[in-house]
């Protein structure tokens, strides 16, 4: 029996939840709560890596397929599989959610066996949201993640938590009612849930802009987009660290991820006619809100502000292919778009969430974010100091690190869309080491501001074996991206062919 | 036309239920207030009973006594519904009504009595069972909110409840005139016959269709005819509020269903604006009025009317596969309620009533499992996946975008983004708010057992929706 013969994307989606509703029923104090979580996480991350190898990056198509019925009397299948765009998503959530177990170890004293479980079945639905190919298990998924989020944030937030989840909760279910109308409308067209009949389902300009603009409504609140991106800085200010890793790393992916499987494939001419829209905003997100970041004075929401500008573009490079289609014929310049916007969410998955952990780590020790309480941190804790200066570089885009690959590769493309999409676009490389730079510089450098300060401990081996993990892999991406680009690569070139046919 | 018993056996259900409850009434005048826990294990048997002989006579179809009563699928699993959901509501309320001097033997028998009332309504095809069924289980109903009777908020809710009905009884009878008298008949498939052939008065039809759907509106509590509805079921003894908010609406969504698509489908027209303005009223002021409330059950009350607006949804869609969504709908909606109401009673006790959302407070930390269960309620509620609540939302909202009615559509998941405020400010007053007293469950072990199961329902409903929505389908097409 081979690997593609397992239900391996059922077995990555079930085994987290079945490991969370363990976690619950485990009385609070009970000495294995540890144990369980980091197994149930490491499993599944094992899992995965058997995933990438078993995965034929040759072909589109989709793989490990697996399709049941399941609401027969409405046609909605289990249907499940994955591509060239979805597996390296799977495996960052596993690779995130071990990192949040391990985040969580000391940290968490309150009804740590339910902080843990809200993750894992957080972690089965996120996998679920990437491997659904039927429309209603992908917004099944997509919904019901909200509940651990809205909880984790709820719960063991900081003092504002309570307006941020409902915040957060509220915004992005009013964004995603719109997916489910549109969902249904095809639903309506095709006669079937089924996302891959979506795709070659003929629209015309009409439905298909109606339809686009439900799309971009639900993704570009999860993305976020400016302006409606309020709710993000709010809540990871709130989230407990391990909320922060989870939403910046993955969440905020699964809205570039909609657009690439739903908005761009099902409404390609609305998205070449709209285009100039996404792409305004995606440089608005770019260029604006690094001025914002810059302005910062609480490390988190900086953080936070600095992922929706890296957000920006993932959206820009999945936009600005029809220009290129409109300028040159080598069929060079979107493949680097499109796999740059992809690299891009990948890497802004590993740095935001050792940003994020980062941050945890000065807050677990000094109960502030706010950057002035801080101060020469760098003299009483020299090992840390030195990854939060790499992944601030990383940030930043600096060369051989994972941030530079994903933007330069837009950067390159947007050139041969426009140039001035190019140059504004190429500002973050100034703003964005700006901001970060500078919060590194009164962070960590100077004088020590404090007693607080003064009595700071280094990292301990936990923090240092996660620190170090990131580390390896922004650095590993950064400079060998090959293997990553080589994955994708079918997929995406499948994604141009659907985008340069027109469906009308 | 001579009245004829043809097929009596089809009323086996309600006749069983009428001899048992002129039995426990007989057995109540003699035992006094001694024998309540016989009053209420008699109950419960008739009920289970009836359900039985239900389940047995399934299958047999046709029309009864001079083709005023019908025996189809639709009647069988709606009366198996009633009767099931009625023993739940028994079981939920017993030590309720014990703690507060409220078992008394008449709540029993007027339960039994007004679940007689829906029976016949869920099996009427003809105007004059329909009105019957319908007034033995309001009449019941009225009796039952004002059985508090020390009670100044009872009463009231009674006395608005009694006079408000009445009204809407004479205006669905003033409705049923009219079309007797453009149709000249009273039973529904005539008068479905009547109208296919095109010579009625069109005006005269549609005033009478007014009335009817005015009558039809006001039992449901759709806005604007739901002025009664926070009242009664604020006012009310929660037991009460329970029974009036289950079984009830599906007795009246059976209503609904013999009167607009059995009798007046050929108006289908005429009827679906009428609805939709029923249905987008209801939902937004059930959802917008809702958040402003501090009284768990005022805000469940209002959050029926949304539900009733989301309900209508799907019958006003016109299609089958919309009656089917409808129907999903008002079966999880009762089990929703059910739960809701239920935890109400689960937590009250001698003296207090467990009735404002501030009395939830920190209830995550002090009865995890409760809590546990009212967030899938409230989520349900909401219609998020993967909970029932979500695919009676999901399938009604199909049915209006497979009518193209797409700015209802939207109109309804706007309201539904609304309506998630005010459940999830419940959850964050039990999960995120700190416990300011020690909350206890103290009722029985089975009623908290039927409890968990109940909301687990909701949750494996949520996971597998799938043949209870091929039972609705199957019955309504």
């Amino acid at each position: 029996m081979t690997l593609t013969d397992l239900p391996m994307l059922s077995l990555l989606i079930w085994l987290p939840i079945f490991g969370g509703l363990i976690l619950l029923m485990m009385p609070g104090e009970h000495r294995g709560i540890r144990t369980v979580g980091l197994l149930t996480a490491l499993l599944t991350f094992v899992l995965s890596l058997l995933l990438i190898a078993g995965f034929d990056s040759q072909t589109y198509e989709m793989q490990f397929v697996e399709r049941l019925s399941w609401v027969r009397a409405f046609n909605i299948e289990y249907y499940l599989g994955i591509d060239g765009f979805s597996m390296p998503l799977i495996v960052l959530t596993t690779f995130s959610t071990l990192l949040v177990v391990i985040a969580a170890w000391e940290v968490i004293k309150d009804r740590l066996h339910y902080y843990l479980a809200a993750f894992l079945i957080m972690e089965g639905m996120m996998i679920g949201v990437f491997s659904a190919l039927d429309a209603i298990l992908f917004y099944v998924f997509f919904e019901a993640m909200l509940i651990p989020l809205f909880l984790v944030i709820g719960i063991w937030g900081g003092p504002n938590r309570v307006y941020a989840t409902i915040k957060f909760f509220l915004y992005t279910f009013l964004g995603s009612v719109f997916l489910l109308l549109a969902l249904l409308y095809l639903q309506f067209q095709t006669g079937s849930f089924a996302i891959p009949d979506f795709h070659a389902v003929p629209l015309t300009l009409n439905q298909q802009i109606w339809l686009f603009l439900a799309f971009l409504i639900a993704f570009a609140v999860k993305i976020p987009m400016w302006p409606v991106h309020t709710w993000l800085p709010d809540a990871h200010v709130e989230a407990p660290t391990g909320g922060s890793i989870i939403l910046a790393a993955i969440t905020l992916k699964i809205g570039g991820y909609g657009l690439l499987r739903f908005a761009l494939p099902i409404t390609p001419d609305a998205s070449m006619t709209l285009d100039w829209l996404v792409i305004m905003l995606s440089l608005i997100a770019v260029v604006y809100i690094g001025f914002v970041a810059l302005a910062q004075t609480d490390m988190k929401k900086l953080i936070a502000y600095s992922s929706i500008a890296h957000m920006g573009f993932v959206t820009l490079g999945l936009f600005i292919v029809f220009r290129i289609f409109a300028n040159t014929n080598n069929g060079y310049g979107e493949v680097l778009a499109i796999e740059g916007a992809m690299v891009q969410m990948i890497s802004h998955g590993f740095i935001a969430a050792a940003m994020f952990l980062s941050v945890g780590v000065l807050y677990d020790r000094m109960h502030s974010r706010d950057i002035y309480a801080y101060g020469g941190v760098a003299n009483r804790m020299p090992v840390f100091t030195a990854f939060a200066v790499f992944f601030a570089m990383a940030n930043a885009g600096l060369p051989g690190t994972s941030g530079f690959v994903g933007e330069f590769m837009v950067i390159l493309a947007a050139f041969q869309a426009n140039f001035w999409y190019a140059f504004l676009a190429a500002t973050t490389l100034i703003i964005g080491a700006a901001y970060t730079l500078w919060m590194i510089k009164r962070v960590f450098f100077g004088e020590i501001a404090n007693e607080q300060v003064a009595a700071l401990q280094d990292v301990n081996r936990r923090e240092f074996l996660m620190l170090a993990t990131l580390a390896a892999i922004v650095l590993l991406i950064g400079v060998w991206p090959d293997p990553l680009l080589s994955v994708m690569h079918a997929s995406v070139e499948n994604l141009l062919t659907q985008l340069a046919q027109s469906k009308l | 036309m001579p009245f004829s018993l043809t097929n009596p056996s089809y009323a086996l259900p309600e006749m069983l239920m009428l001899g048992f409850a002129l039995g426990l009434l007989l057995f109540i005048a003699f035992t006094g207030k001694e024998k309540m826990n016989w009053t209420f294990a008699l109950t419960q048997l008739s009920l289970f009973a009836t359900a039985l002989v239900i389940v047995l006579s399934m299958g047999e179809q046709g029309l009864a006594f001079s083709d005023t009563y019908i025996k189809d699928s639709l009647s069988d699993v709606l009366k198996l519904s009633i009767c099931l959901i009625n023993m739940l509501v028994l079981l939920y309320s017993h030590d309720y009504l014990k703690d507060r001097g409220l078992q008394q033997g008449e709540f029993y028998v007027l339960v039994l009595f007004a679940t007689l009332g829906m029976m016949v309504l869920v099996s009427a095809s003809h105007f004059l069972t329909l009105y019957l069924g319908l007034e033995l289980m309001s009449l019941c109903l009225y009796a039952l909110v004002a059985m508090h009777r020390d009670s100044f908020i009872a009463t009231e809710a009674a006395m608005k409840y009694f006079i408000l009905g009445a009204i809407a009884s004479g205006m669905l009878l003033y409705g049923m005139s009219i079309i007797y008298g453009v149709t000249g008949s009273l039973a529904l498939a005539d008068i479905a016959v009547a109208i296919d052939s095109g010579m009625l008065n069109n005006t005269v039809l549609s005033f009478g269709l007014v009335f009817i759907v005015i009558g039809v509106a006001f039992k449901f509590g759709a806005v604007p005819f739901h002025m009664w509805l926070p009242d009664v079921y604020q006012g009310a003894p929660t037991a009460v509020t329970l029974f009036l908010a289950a079984a009830p609406k599906v007795a009246a969504f059976a209503m609904l269903i013999r009167l607009m698509v059995d009798g007046l489908g050929g108006v289908q027209d005429a009827w679906q604006d009428m609805l939709i303005m029923l249905a987008v009223l209801s939902m937004i002021v059930g959802n917008l009025v809702a958040i402003a409330q501090t009284n768990l059950k005022r805000m469940l009350a209002y959050s029926t009317i949304s539900h009733v607006g989301f309900l209508l949804l799907g019958v006003l869609s016109g299609t089958a596969e919309g009656y089917a969504a409808s129907m999903f709908y008002t079966l999880i909606y009762a089990l929703m309620t059910l739960g809701g109401f239920g935890m109400i009673l689960l937590l009250s006790k001698q003296g207090f009533e467990a009735e404002e959302i501030a009395d939830y407070k920190g209830l995550g930390k002090t009865q995890p499992w409760y809590a546990l269960m009212m967030l899938i309620l409230m989520f349900s509620m909401a219609g998020i996946p993967p909970l029932a609540g979500f695919y009676a939302k999901l399938t009604v909202i199909k049915a209006v975008v497979d009518v193209n009615l797409i700015t209802v559509a939207v109109i309804a998941v706007l309201m539904s983004v609304i309506g998630a405020y005010y459940y999830l400010r419940v959850i964050k007053v039990m999960y995120f708010d700190a416990p300011e007293q020690q909350l206890t469950v103290q009722v029985s072990a089975p009623a908290r057992i039927m409890f968990s199961s109940n909301v687990l329902l909701v949750l494996g409903l949520g996971l597998f929706p799938g043949s209870l929505l091929a039972i609705c389908v199957t019955v309504l097409s």
